[in-house]
């Protein structure tokens, strides 16, 4: 292996949001021909240091070296110009344009545009490292991965030595994941600097070779990723030791409870998001759904809670005291609800539709209530009696209950929804990306508060998206793809390839016929 | 080396909170900084005493009970049509057509006037013509509401085109309504009968004016802050999806907060014509239905507030008209004023939620 050279030197980074703290005096060194994991809980602050190293944040104080000289990075540009190139969690391209014409977007040139010699570039770059990639196709018709590629080929085009990666494996499967690493171990070897942010666990111990860890933003220590181990990295993240099983408990009677019989859901433009789904959720179990993203798993939960009107096929819900078939087809949210149907339903986009970001944990917590009483007026003494129960139980870690929710940290958002929505004793608890962007302690808080209802006999249908999730929580696990069933399989003893091939069998077949 | 040498010389940096005197410390010395610019300005462009043009401006004001009755009914007028945009614009519904809804009610609080005024008892003629421009002001309002809730049509441009069709409209009835003929005005309606005229209060013939804005604007805060249905329209306002997650009807909500908007905006075409001009012209919105936006904006939508902008604003106007006079000069000069203390107020909302870092390590607040 090529030696090691120190490619930047972070010193005593500090930098505040407010009265948060998001990184305290951060001592970090990024070096040549290594792949670096920051490794820390949600706003343990890695993100932030980055940014400052990319030049979003300018730090409150210290000082950054590029090559043992000091330098002041004041915006993205000069972030570029050092050779430093960092790679979003959303990507930021245009999808009309070209994958040459989006690389080249905002760079100076001479007088004459010539794409000829801007594609030859780009496929070189894509040889060098191994990626897969068409200079001319255009963004729109691109899969999730092969945009973070064009993002990653971007920071390359534009001469970055030193690349950083935010959380790049959250939006894809395992196979594409295999993929990324592949390529980042290519650039490794020809002497770039690469850190990916993340907090799973398994992925460092896969792609790094050396790990710095913060908690809440301090640095905790780091180490080479060869001589440390699951455990310990979990302990030095999250200050205590935390058992990585996750429960699951044996399902108690389970009954059908919701039926989903031939559910076809076409969007505006006679797409077809969903065909031909079909499946049974049972009380006292957690029915996971698993699929690569957009998949139809917003179109199979918004049309069970009367979001989304659908083609053909049947939504029943069977009442757990009369044994009563309800057929919910094709009604409005609120008609279901005054059948006496309690779903509940965490959304994927928490702060776009489960709550509202500007309003406090009070009137958030309304927006299920608000209507209750026959009075003009709204109560808000039990709202505020819920939220502060929310707050208490979930350990809510709020200023007070007028904060607005957008000030929360993502894990405290989704405590106020989640909490929000089993409270109104559902029999029926549906969740979209739950943990997404959490932390693991508020994962597991998560986990315990489905179980929790899973016991009590509640049907859940849990969408997800990490499959080593999926496959320790979940009863079922109904695959998608492409809209379509493609398995259903008990999630004790599943197999984790066998699910991520489920994931992606169908689009293998169609992959030769030819593009709309 | 001192990173503060080379950090850039302003930084801003968004407040986590702020006491709520320290944020109206601040809004006043924006006012404050706003008359001194402005005396600055006065004297430069005009050599006349910014202390003597400002004593005019409140010369125009309250310089007699009769001007304070007046600048006292303008305020008014401009706060009912304040607390009709704000719940629109509170849902985010980007209500221009104030102007077009003022006239609807004018017109209707006219035709009722003219037509049955005397053949029915004044209590009964105001509370018809009442309703009848609230229900004008309503339909108005609605139609753009409803074609945006079924087709998705783009509620400036059309809230806006509906103002000139207002406008056409009022032209066709001065016509037919001509008195005396060929005067091209509609005159003053029942000039000897005063019939649907408001009635003198206390022997203050604007009182009930104020009695009925003001009950208003108590309403108002209440309906935007307590009633279900002001929750829904910022939950609408804030966010459709959710709306939609927790199955409020947004189509409804829309139609129906316009409706409301729409009848304030009438009702003030109705306090316009029976309660101040007892006329009706093309002129009777005179653009205060564009004015009233700010007043709404200014005032976060919160109706108390509403009144201290509405009298802030009026009392501009009236000065530009004292100085205009008093001094020969033109109202620019007002206007001029007006807009530096508007960009000092707005200017002092961005010191209320960010403060700035300089350079050397100093802190602004």
């Amino acid at each position: 292996m090529p030696s090691l050279k120190k490619a930047i030197c972070m010193q005593d980074i500090t930098k505040t949001f407010g009265s948060v703290v998001a990184n305290d005096q951060v001592c970090l060194d990024i070096n040549t021909n290594e792949i670096l994991a920051l490794l820390g809980e949600n706003g343990s602050g890695k993100t932030t240091l980055m940014n400052v190293l990319s030049g979003i944040y300018f730090p409150d104080s210290g000082h950054v070296l590029v090559d043992g000289k000091e330098v002041t990075i004041r915006s993205p540009k000069d972030a570029y110009n050092l050779g430093i190139g960092m790679i979003h969690q959303h990507f930021k391209l245009v999808d009309v344009l070209t994958v040459a014409e989006n690389i080249i977007l905002g760079m100076p040139g001479k007088g004459r545009l010539d794409m000829k010699v801007v594609n030859k570039k780009i496929r070189k770059i894509s040889t060098m490292y191994g990626f897969d990639i068409d200079p001319e196709q255009k963004i729109y018709s691109m899969t999730v991965s092969q945009k973070q590629t064009v993002e990653i080929v971007k920071v390359l085009y534009r001469g970055a030595e030193i690349l950083i990666l935010d959380e790049p494996t959250a939006v894809l499967t395992p196979q594409e994941t295999e993929k990324l690493f592949k390529v980042l171990r290519n650039m490794r070897n020809d002497g770039k600097a690469i850190v990916i942010i993340t907090h799973k666990l398994r992925e460092v111990e896969e792609i790094s070779d050396r790990v710095e860890v913060l908690h809440r933003g301090k640095h905790v220590g780091g180490m080479m990723t060869k001589d440390t181990n699951a455990s310990e990295m979990t302990n030095m993240m999250v200050g205590r030791s935390i058992s990585l099983n996750i429960e699951r408990p044996e399902p108690k009677d389970p009954k059908p409870r919701i039926m989903v019989k031939g559910l076809t859901v076409k969007d505006k433009d006679g797409i077809a998001k969903l065909t031909d789904v079909s499946f049974t959720a049972n009380s006292g179990e957690v029915l996971g759904i698993a699929g690569i993203s957009n998949s139809g798993q917003k179109e199979l939960l918004e049309s069970i809670v009367g979001l989304q009107p659908f083609e053909s096929g049947d939504i029943l819900y069977i009442d757990p005291k009369t044994g009563e078939e309800i057929n919910l087809g094709n009604k409005g949210s609120r008609e279901i609800s005054s059948l006496g149907v309690m779903l509940s339903f965490v959304p994927e986009d928490r702060l776009g539709m489960g709550l509202v970001g500007n309003m406090d944990l009070t009137n958030n917590m309304m927006l299920r209530s608000f209507r209750r009483g026959k009075s003009v007026f709204t109560d808000r003494k039990a709202p505020r009696r819920l939220a502060h129960q929310v707050v208490k139980k979930l350990q809510v870690n709020t200023p007070g209950l007028t904060t607005p929710v957008r000030r929360l940290s993502g894990g405290n958002v989704q405590k106020v929804l989640v909490g929000r929505e089993i409270s109104s004793s559902p029999t029926v608890l549906m969740t979209a990306y739950a943990v997404r962007g959490l932390d693991i302690n508020s994962s597991y808080t998560i986990y315990d508060l489905i179980n929790e209802q899973k016991q009590m006999g509640v049907a859940v249908i849990f969408v997800g998206e990490d499959l080593d999730v999926l496959l320790e929580l979940c009863d079922q696990i109904l695959v998608l793809c492409s809209g379509k069933v493609s398995g259903i399989i008990p999630g004790k003893g599943a197999d984790k390839h066998e699910v991520g091939m489920m994931m992606t069998k169908l689009k293998k077949e169609n992959k030769h016929e030819p593009v709309k | 080396m001192n990173l503060s040498n080379r950090a850039p010389i302003v930084r801003i940096v968004r407040r986590e909170s702020i006491l709520n005197w320290h944020g109206w410390l601040i809004r006043f010395v924006g006012l404050f900084l706003a008359l001194i610019v402005s005396a600055i300005v006065i004297y430069s462009v005009v050599r006349l005493n910014p202390i003597k043009i400002y004593a005019a401006m409140f010369e125009g004001n309250f310089g007699s009970v009769n001007r304070m009755w007046v600048t006292l009914r303008d305020m008014m007028m401009l706060l009912c049509i304040g607390l009709g945009l704000a719940p629109a614009f509170k849902m985010r519904f980007w209500n221009i057509g104030a102007e077009g809804q003022i006239l609807a009610g004018g017109i209707a609080a006219a035709a009722v006037m003219i037509y049955f005024g005397n053949s029915l008892p004044t209590w009964m003629l105001l509370s018809i013509s009442l309703v009848a421009s609230c229900l004008a002001g309503a339909i108005w309002g609605g139609i753009p509401a409803v074609f945006k809730a079924r087709f998705g049509t783009n509620e400036v441009l059309f809230t806006l085109m509906m103002n000139y069709v207002a406008i056409q409209l009022t032209s066709y009835f001065v016509a037919v309504w001509e008195n005396p003929f060929g005067s091209n005005t509609v005159g003053i309606i029942n000039q000897q009968t005063k019939a649907g005229w408001f009635p003198a209060i206390l022997d203050q013939k604007y009182l009930l004016n104020i009695i009925i804005v003001m009950t208003l604007t108590v309403l108002m805060y209440i309906y935007l802050r307590y009633s279900k249905q002001g929750y829904e329209i910022s939950v609408v306002g804030e966010s459709e999806r959710t709306a939609r997650y927790i199955g409020i009807n947004v189509n409804n909500t829309i139609i129906r907060t316009m409706m409301i908007s729409g009848a304030i905006c009438g009702l003030a075409g109705y306090i316009a014509v029976a309660g101040a001009s007892h006329t009706i012209s093309t002129n009777t919105a005179g653009g205060s239905g564009f004015t009233a936006i700010i007043v709404a904006w200014l005032a976060k939508f919160n109706p108390f507030v509403m009144i201290f902008v509405a009298a802030l604003l009026v009392f501009m106007e009236k000065g530009s008209i004292q100085i205009a006079s008093q001094f020969n000069l033109n109202d620019y000069v007002s206007q001029m004023i007006t807009g530096i203390i508007l960009f000092f107020i707005l200017g002092s909302e961005f010191f209320t939620q960010y403060r700035l870092i300089f350079r050397s390590g100093k802190e602004v607040n």
